[in-house]
């Protein structure tokens, strides 16, 4: 049986939000029967776009994670709900039927990832439904996926044993795996958004230079774990580092130069800012 | 709108061995997708609406604008109110006392367009026409003008097939003032944004140099530069400075391109004024490392690079400041010293230049529609000979620039330099004077689409003009309850695009922007259908203006003899190219044309034929032969036919302007950190780029969903939607302000009330908050209190951009920001 699966690309989304108001478009004011109520006007967001900023001035990014439901395998919303409020379609899609789950607000509390919006008009909650009512006719795409111009979104149908391999081929990741609700939505590039980096810039402190392919080494408990060299400005960055890691020792090298070490307390990104190397024989 | 096998075939260029096309589909922008909420936005109007204490036969209470509701009164009421006022006017003082003024895009089509209907109106009743600043061009047109020409586009430069350019042989663009997937060029939505991912996929490295990590450097950059706002200009001296004495410049291209270069060179070496233009000199001003600026200088120069100097080859955030014009004129400075127009260095933003077929013509909007003004639109270069109507001309020479249609209400005149609309550089020399002799001030005001409150600048000029009895009468013709709308006497209400006929091409504009067409993967031609009834008892502009002219007695000259807007839209397809491609009834029937590109397709790359010293090969629109000799070879339209270092055009008319000298120079800001008194008052730098979710208003405010966008605004506790302010985490710590806490933003011209973003996107002592809020609404006094809506160009300086030029200069404007404390 083939399945659906989303495959957002977190490297590609710059929060543009044309999912989330395509979503609108195609749901506010508009009750699917049998897969969806109407969209309230204002206040849910079926495709929730997350803002992640990491570092300091001038060592900055910023990520984006935008988030449907997960139409997880093992959701946590079945098992909370009452009366076959919702389903899991063979096809992968998690339904919450509008009629059977009036009235069960605990709904909301049951998503891990938030995705249930509660409607208090209708008294039902809700949830992105991958526009199954759109796929059921046909379409290969539902609204979000169509209308994102990057190439951040995009959805595929197909066995999960294929699944798996793209998986696996494109380092792709569940995110907050430890929720253990096994997630049809996958991540690429996750890492710029859960991860933190330690960045910073090397300059030739004599000379007033910017110390182009300064060798940069990162180690954590006197082991190194990530090696890199310097760009034409002398910046570096260490990417994929968890938060809240503990200490790291940070060693600038430079042919001529004395080694400068520093050591940084990792909570979230932090910028080391300028290292001034000087020359060995200075004083 | 995704294409099918029956759609014209896409363009397909071959680069490093790779085979580069397009997706199979138009893309879409947000506010755009957002469009239905609109339609039915519970601020739509839906009826003629009277303000309850104007009496247009005793006392009208024109200082109670603002303040007063409204009553619901009949079309025949309201048409007969504002047909007896345009009567009473004419009668009184000549047709010329009736002002009208528009904003900026919240339609689009030929025919319903303002350049369309609104001008046929108003050419037919007589009136004085407001002049529009180049508010997106303002630096290359007071600016870049004098130093390439390019009048017919602003002073922008032509960009046709610099994408094939710059994937065969680009190796680093400076994305300078330019945030492309923000700004989509103009109406291209992210047409572009496949090439930046080719170009970043081939390795070509990606530099910014913004006062704001910009959201296509948050995607793209390899390096970012946040120079102090209104410093970019020492940068760029000090970028010619390190190729001057490092001899890392095009020195041939120089010889044989430039006009007047060694006196330039002199003054970047310190020859002239004693100040050497170094890096270090640089990292004063721009707070940006020397050596960095250094290491950006030799990178620039050993690697082909395109400067993508604003979002569309030209404009910038930069171009809208009082460093605008040199700004300009420094950024053709330095490609022309890497040899502008070879192969792989130009200027070019990413967004135009895909190939497409020039020749098959179809109007943009700035041709005029159905009004046939071939004085004020682009009418008459080829629109008004092919098709079948009757062009009405305006006859009343009084105009007012849009920056000053508050003193010209409130003092009855105004003069100024500079009149913009492209057709010879010195036409931005004149002296204006408003109303120009024996024409009488305004009396009415007829105020069609959006609102200036948000757009223009310190804006609170505009909200006290209303409240006054030298006007008279003030009507709104608009979709929605917006900033301006009620500061009228009398509403009438129009429908949207989605509620009447119209036609038209995909980010075509032409006139002042010829074939920006080319900002799309495709050229598509497109009827826009009537999709539902107007809503409620609102109008198409078009039916509005036929109603008051029937009023008027010139029903059968307005509609020549009763035309619908449907019968416009089939002369506008009779009178393009399109008849020769697709039938009538296959048009109505599929609904748009893809205009398919030919087998042999030449490219013809922007500026080349100027670097390579032969006739001007592209399809651009100028120059004319007024700029050249029969049997010149061509060149610019300067008067030198090169890039003029030392400017012809300006030192016959002043050379002793130090606002705007000879050769361009670093001035410092007017309003800036070296306005000592005011920067100490005052610490922080606003930027109000043109903004990502509210195009000229449009999408933002109406209670519409683009409201529920994180990054566009902020619900609090009140249920109000708060706009955005972005300010730097120390900034913010030192005033005690923490992420999403409203705060008052205030200077000597205003305050707004508004949400903080604390972010490590602005350096600290730059803040930004995107211009063009819909809406207004104020605490107090309206015009005298702070507006909680987010109009933060009540904030900007209406100094013009120089003395002698009329351009705006919002990105100049020094503020305070304090938490609101909520108990006051």
């Amino acid at each position: 049986m083939k399945k659906w699966n989303m495959i957002i690309d977190i490297a590609k989304c710059h929060d543009c939000n044309n999912c989330f108001l395509a979503c609108k478009d195609e749901h506010v004011s508009n009750p699917w029967p049998p897969y969806s109520e109407a969209q309230p006007w204002h206040g849910q967001r079926w495709m929730n776009i997350m803002r992640k900023e990491r570092g300091q001035y001038p060592y900055v990014d910023v990520a984006y994670l935008p988030m449907p439901c997960m139409h997880c395998d093992d959701p946590s919303c079945i098992k909370e709900s009452n009366a076959g409020a919702v389903i899991k379609r063979k096809d992968g899609i998690v339904i919450i039927d509008p009629e059977k789950a009036k009235g069960q607000e605990d709904l909301v509390n049951a998503c891990p990832y938030g995705a249930i919006w509660w409607n208090s008009e209708k008294s039902v909650p809700q949830k992105c439904t991958f526009c199954a009512h759109l796929l059921d006719e046909g379409w290969k795409e539902p609204r979000c996926v169509q209308a994102c111009p990057t190439g951040a979104l995009k959805i595929i149908q197909t066995e999960d044993a294929e699944m798996n391999k793209i998986v696996k081929a494109d380092d792709l990741k569940t995110y907050l795996p430890d929720l253990a609700t096994n997630p049809r939505v996958y991540y690429a590039n996750l890492n710029r958004y859960v991860r933190c980096f330690i960045a910073g810039n090397v300059v030739l402190q004599d000379k007033d230079e910017c110390a182009e392919n300064a060798k940069l080494t990162l180690k954590k408990d006197e082991k190194v774990i990530q090696a890199t060299s310097a760009n034409s400005y002398g910046d570096f960055k260490f990417d994929n580092l968890f938060q809240d890691s503990g200490e790291y020792v940070l060693e600038a090298t430079y042919p001529g130069y004395n080694i400068l070490t520093v050591t940084v307390a990792l909570k979230a990104s932090v910028s080391v800012n300028s290292l001034f190397l000087l020359p060995v024989n200075s004083d | 709108m995704e294409f099918t096998a029956d759609d014209a075939a896409s363009w397909n260029i071959k680069a490093h061995g790779k085979e580069f096309a397009p997706p199979r589909k138009t893309t879409i922008s947000p506010y755009t997708l957002n469009y239905r909420s609109t339609v039915y936005s519970p601020k739509r109007i839906l009826y003629p609406l009277k303000r309850v204490d104007f009496d247009p036969n005793g006392n009208r209470n024109c200082m109670k604008r603002g303040e007063s509701r409204y009553e619901r009164i009949s079309w025949d009421t309201a048409s007969e109110i504002v047909s007896n006022e345009i009567k009473r006017i004419k009668r009184e003082q000549g047709a010329a006392g009736i002002l009208f003024s528009r904003g900026s895009h919240h339609l689009w089509g030929n025919v319903g367009y303002h350049f369309s209907g609104l001008y046929r109106f108003m050419n037919m009743v007589g009136s004085t026409m407001y002049v529009q600043n180049p508010d997106s061009w303002e630096g290359w047109h007071w600016g870049g003008m004098h130093q390439w020409g390019f009048s017919w586009r602003l002073g922008l430069p032509e960009q046709y097939d610099l994408l094939e350019d710059a994937l065969k042989h680009t190796e680093m663009i400076v994305f300078w003032a330019s945030d492309p997937e923000t700004t989509g060029g103009i109406y291209a939505a992210f047409e572009s944004t496949s090439r930046r991912q080719w170009l970043k996929d081939l390795g070509v490295k990606m530099v910014f140099i913004d006062p704001f990590y910009n959201h296509t450097a948050g995607m793209f950059s390899d390096k970012w530069f946040a120079p102090r706002p209104g410093s970019e200009n020492a940068m760029a001296c000090a970028i010619a400075y390190v190729w001057i004495t490092e001899n890392r410049y095009d020195q041939q291209y120089i010889k044989t391109h430039a006009l007047g270069f060694e006196k330039w060179k002199d003054y970047i070496l310190g020859r002239e004024d004693q100040v050497p233009k170094t890096p270090e000199w640089a990292e004063l001003e721009t707070q940006i490392p020397a050596r960095e600026i250094r290491v950006l200088a030799r990178e620039w120069s050993a690697k082909k690079t395109m400067l993508a100097a604003g979002g569309l080859g030209g404009w910038g955030g930069a171009c809208r400041s009082a460093t605008g014009n040199e700004w300009a004129r420094l950024m053709i400075s330095l490609q022309a010293m890497q040899g502008l127009g070879k192969p792989g260095i130009n200027i070019w933003s990413t967004t135009q230049g895909a190939p497409c077929d020039t020749r098959v013509m179809f109007p943009g909007y700035a041709e005029g529609g159905i009004s046939g003004d071939i004085d004020n639109t682009a009418a008459g270069v080829r629109l008004v000979s092919r098709l079948d109507y009757k062009p009405i001309r305006g006859k009343i020479n009084n105009f007012i620039t849009r920056l000053r249609i508050p003193e010209a209400i409130l003092e009855g005149k105004s003069h100024w330099t500079g009149r913009s609309g492209g057709v010879g550089i010195e036409y931005q020399f004149q002296k204006c004077e408003y109303p120009a002799p024996g024409y009488p001030g305004p009396q009415m005001y007829y105020r069609y689409g959006n609102s200036y409150i948000g757009t223009m600048t310190e804006t609170n000029r505009y909200i006290k003009a209303y409240r006054t009895d030298r006007l008279s009468f003030v009507v709104n013709q608009a979709i929605w309850h917006e900033g301006e709308t009620h500061f009228a006497d009398i509403i009438l209400p129009a429908c949207t695009n989605f509620e009447r006929w119209d036609i038209s091409e995909f980010s075509s504009c032409s006139g002042y922007i010829p074939d920006t067409y080319s900002q799309c993967n495709h050229r598509v031609i497109s009827l826009q259908k009537k999709c539902i009834d107007p809503l409620g008892e609102s109008k198409s502009d078009y039916d509005i203006f036929a109603l008051l002219s029937k009023k008027l007695g010139l029903y059968d000259v307005y509609t020549e003899g009763g035309r619908s807007d449907f019968d416009w839209v089939k002369k506008m397809f009779e009178g393009s190219d399109l008849p020769k491609y697709i039938s009538w009834e296959k048009f109505l029937n599929k609904g748009y044309y893809v205009v398919p590109i030919p087998e042999k397709y030449k490219a013809t790359p922007a500026l080349r034929w100027f670097a390579e010293g032969r006739k001007k090969d592209t399809p651009d629109w100028g120059p004319s032969t007024t700029d050249h000799n029969e049997g010149d070879k061509g060149g610019l339209q300067t008067t030198s036919g090169l890039i003029e270092f030392e400017s012809s055009s300006l030192k016959r008319f002043k050379p002793e302007d130090e606002e705007r000298p000879v050769i361009p120079k670093y001035i410092p800001s007017w309003e800036g950190h070296h306005t000592a008194e005011l920067y100490t008052k005052y610490p922080l730098q606003l930027i109000s780029p043109h903004p990502r979710f509210s195009f000229h208003t449009m999408g933002d405010g109406k209670d519409s969903w683009i409201n529920d966008v994180k990054d566009h605004r902020v619900l609090k506790e009140d249920g109000f939607y708060y706009w955005i302010i972005r300010i730097n985490t120390k900034d913010a710590m030192d005033r005690g302000i923490g992420n999403g806490d409203l705060v008052r933003v205030f200077n000597d011209r205003g305050e707004v009330i508004l949400a903080s973003q604390v972010t490590e996107r602005v350096p600290p002592g730059t803040v930004h908050s995107y211009e063009s809020c819909s809406d207004y609404n104020p605490v107090g006094k309206p015009g005298e209190s702070a507006d909680r809506c987010g109009c933060v160009n009540i904030l900007t300086p209406s100094r013009f951009i120089t003395k002698h030029s009329s351009g705006m200069a919002p990105n100049s404007c020094l503020v305070q920001i304090q938490k609101l404390d909520e108990d006051s």
